[in-house]
């Protein structure tokens, strides 16, 4: 169990904010905060515990790159606040697979050059994830459409379609 | 985000009581409407009452045949779940037309009738808006008004409802359960979001301090002819422009019972009964559904921007009522994802 006081990582609070604790098991390891509860899940990831491979794109809820696991399911982090969460089970992209063993979408992300600048592909292949875990598309069709909480501002689609299809394809085999 | 406390309820009867101790308290389901009006400033409660504890997720058979969705199960659970594919198709249909998987996985079912409108103005602090400040007029009217509404309007506002799910709640019938500081009742689908008069700021008709319990459908789920036509700028993760949610029973070619509701053209899902009874007992031809669409439409009014939506909807009841006839292929983009793994 780690305690992570209720600064953010590198800045001093201008005044102290009413904390509230909240426990959540993420990547596999309990963490308690102890933070105000205006922060979102996608603040506590980053800001509380520096995972930051979780990304801010829109911060509303439309673009997708904030998407986590929460039980197994993807959701938008920006627009859950770290609170309603309490005892839920948390996975971001650093928990999917390590530098020394990829997970089958991250490594299938490289070998169909599924991004060009990167900043969407944390919440892409979360998404997939969940997408995976759901099992309802199959098809290209399917996936696109089930995918469409995703944008990409550099139109990697037809590659990130390619990266997905291959991971469905093998996870139905 | 302004400053606010945060506090589990552990039961209904506790949550109503806590919302009633705290002057601005708001309850909380998925939070995918309500944090982002937090975030702009639209919405700023002092107190957020978190409901996930109080169970309510479930969705259970009622001894009269019907269907109950709990006021906490999730807009993807309730869209997949088995019953509602094989009894509810429409509802299925409509639920998978609307927002992004990420969302419909946060998103309650009660939180989808609750959700406000997405008029522009209502979310552009720096303009008049009479439903986020009431007396301050109107700026859609006169504006930029594309994607507002275009029956029962005011000279208040003319925002819409922004749901595709509550557009086949509402053509099947569903109740409405709530629980507030008065006890239980139950509200007619049809008198819960409410149009948008001198009081645009109030889109329903619930009580100060009232939270939504449950949702009945009826046994009736129209599962033979249906559809969900949505017609949107981009094909997918977009909110309607025109929906229509429409439902059949037919003998032979002969419509024996028919429901009719349009999204994205009023501040409430515009179900037609008048519509609905000029269907009944006609044969199912384009003739009888394009003398029913200009009926729909009668006394539609456009403010400029938003005036093709007339002719848009007309065409789109004249299509869904077809495709439900038919019910040939696909009736929508979104029907192949009825499947199940």
């Amino acid at each position: 169990m780690t305690h992570v006081t209720q600064a953010p990582l590198g800045k001093a609070p201008a005044t102290l904010a009413p904390t509230q604790p909240v426990s959540l098991r993420i990547n596999g390891q309990d963490r308690t905060l102890h933070i105000a509860p205006w922060t979102t899940l996608l603040d506590a990831l980053r800001e509380y515990l520096d995972l930051t491979g979780t990304k801010k794109g829109c911060d509303h809820g439309q673009c997708g790159a904030c998407t986590v696991l929460v039980d197994g399911r993807r959701v938008n982090s920006c627009l859950s606040l770290a609170v309603m969460q309490e005892g839920s089970e948390i996975q971001t992209i650093e928990g999917l697979g390590s530098e020394a063993q990829l997970s089958p979408l991250q490594q299938a992300f490289i070998d169909h050059d599924a991004f060009q600048c990167g900043y969407c592909t944390p919440g892409q292949i979360c998404s997939a994830q969940g997408l995976i875990n759901e099992g309802k598309a199959t098809t290209e069709a399917e996936v696109r459409e089930l995918m469409s909480g995703n944008l990409c501002r550099c139109g990697a689609y037809s590659n990130i379609l390619s990266a997905v299809m291959e991971v469905v394809g093998n996870s139905k085999s | 985000m302004n400053s606010f406390t945060f506090t589990q309820a552990a039961a209904v009867d506790a949550a109503v009581r806590e919302k009633a101790s705290h002057d601005g308290a708001a309850y909380i389901g998925g939070g995918t409407n309500l944090v982002d009006l937090m975030k702009e400033n639209v919405a700023r409660p002092t107190h957020l009452i978190g409901l996930k504890k109080l169970g309510l997720d479930t969705i259970e058979n009622t001894p009269d045949g019907g269907l109950r969705l709990g006021a906490l199960a999730t807009n993807a659970d309730t869209a997949y779940h088995p019953e509602v594919i094989s009894r509810y198709p429409l509802l299925n249909q409509a639920i998978l037309a609307g927002a992004s998987p990420q969302l419909r996985n946060m998103a309650t079912d009660a939180g989808n009738l609750m959700q406000r409108t997405r008029c522009y103005y209502f979310y552009d602090l720096a303009t008049p808006c009479n439903k986020r400040e009431p007396g301050t007029g109107c700026s859609a009217i006169g504006g930029y008004n594309r994607v507002c509404g275009i029956l029962g309007t005011s000279d208040s506002c003319i925002a819409t409802h922004p749901s595709d799910m509550c557009v086949a709640l509402a053509a099947l019938d569903t109740i409405v359960r709530v629980s507030g500081p008065n006890g239980e009742r139950t509200i007619k689908f049809e008198d819960f979001h409410r149009l948008p008069g001198n009081h645009p700021e109030r889109d329903n008709t619930l009580e100060p301090g009232e939270l939504i319990t449950g949702l009945d459908l009826p046994k009736k789920g129209f599962s033979e002819n249906f559809s969900y036509l949505k017609l949107r700028d981009r094909s997918s993760y977009a909110f309607a422009l025109v929906s229509v949610a429409a439902a059949l029973e037919l003998d032979g070619n002969t419509i024996k019972d028919a429901r009719l509701a349009l999204g994205g053209v009023a501040h409430k899902p515009w179900r037609d009964q008048a519509a609905e009874a000029m269907l009944v007992g006609q044969p199912a031809t384009a003739d009888t559904f394009r003398r029913v669409a200009a009926k729909v439409l009668e006394n539609a009014k456009g403010y400029g921007e938003n005036t093709f939506k007339i002719e848009l909807a007309k065409r789109a009841i004249v299509r869904a009522l077809k495709q439900a006839t038919e019910m040939k292929e696909a009736v929508d983009t979104n029907a192949f994802l009825n499947s199940n793994p």
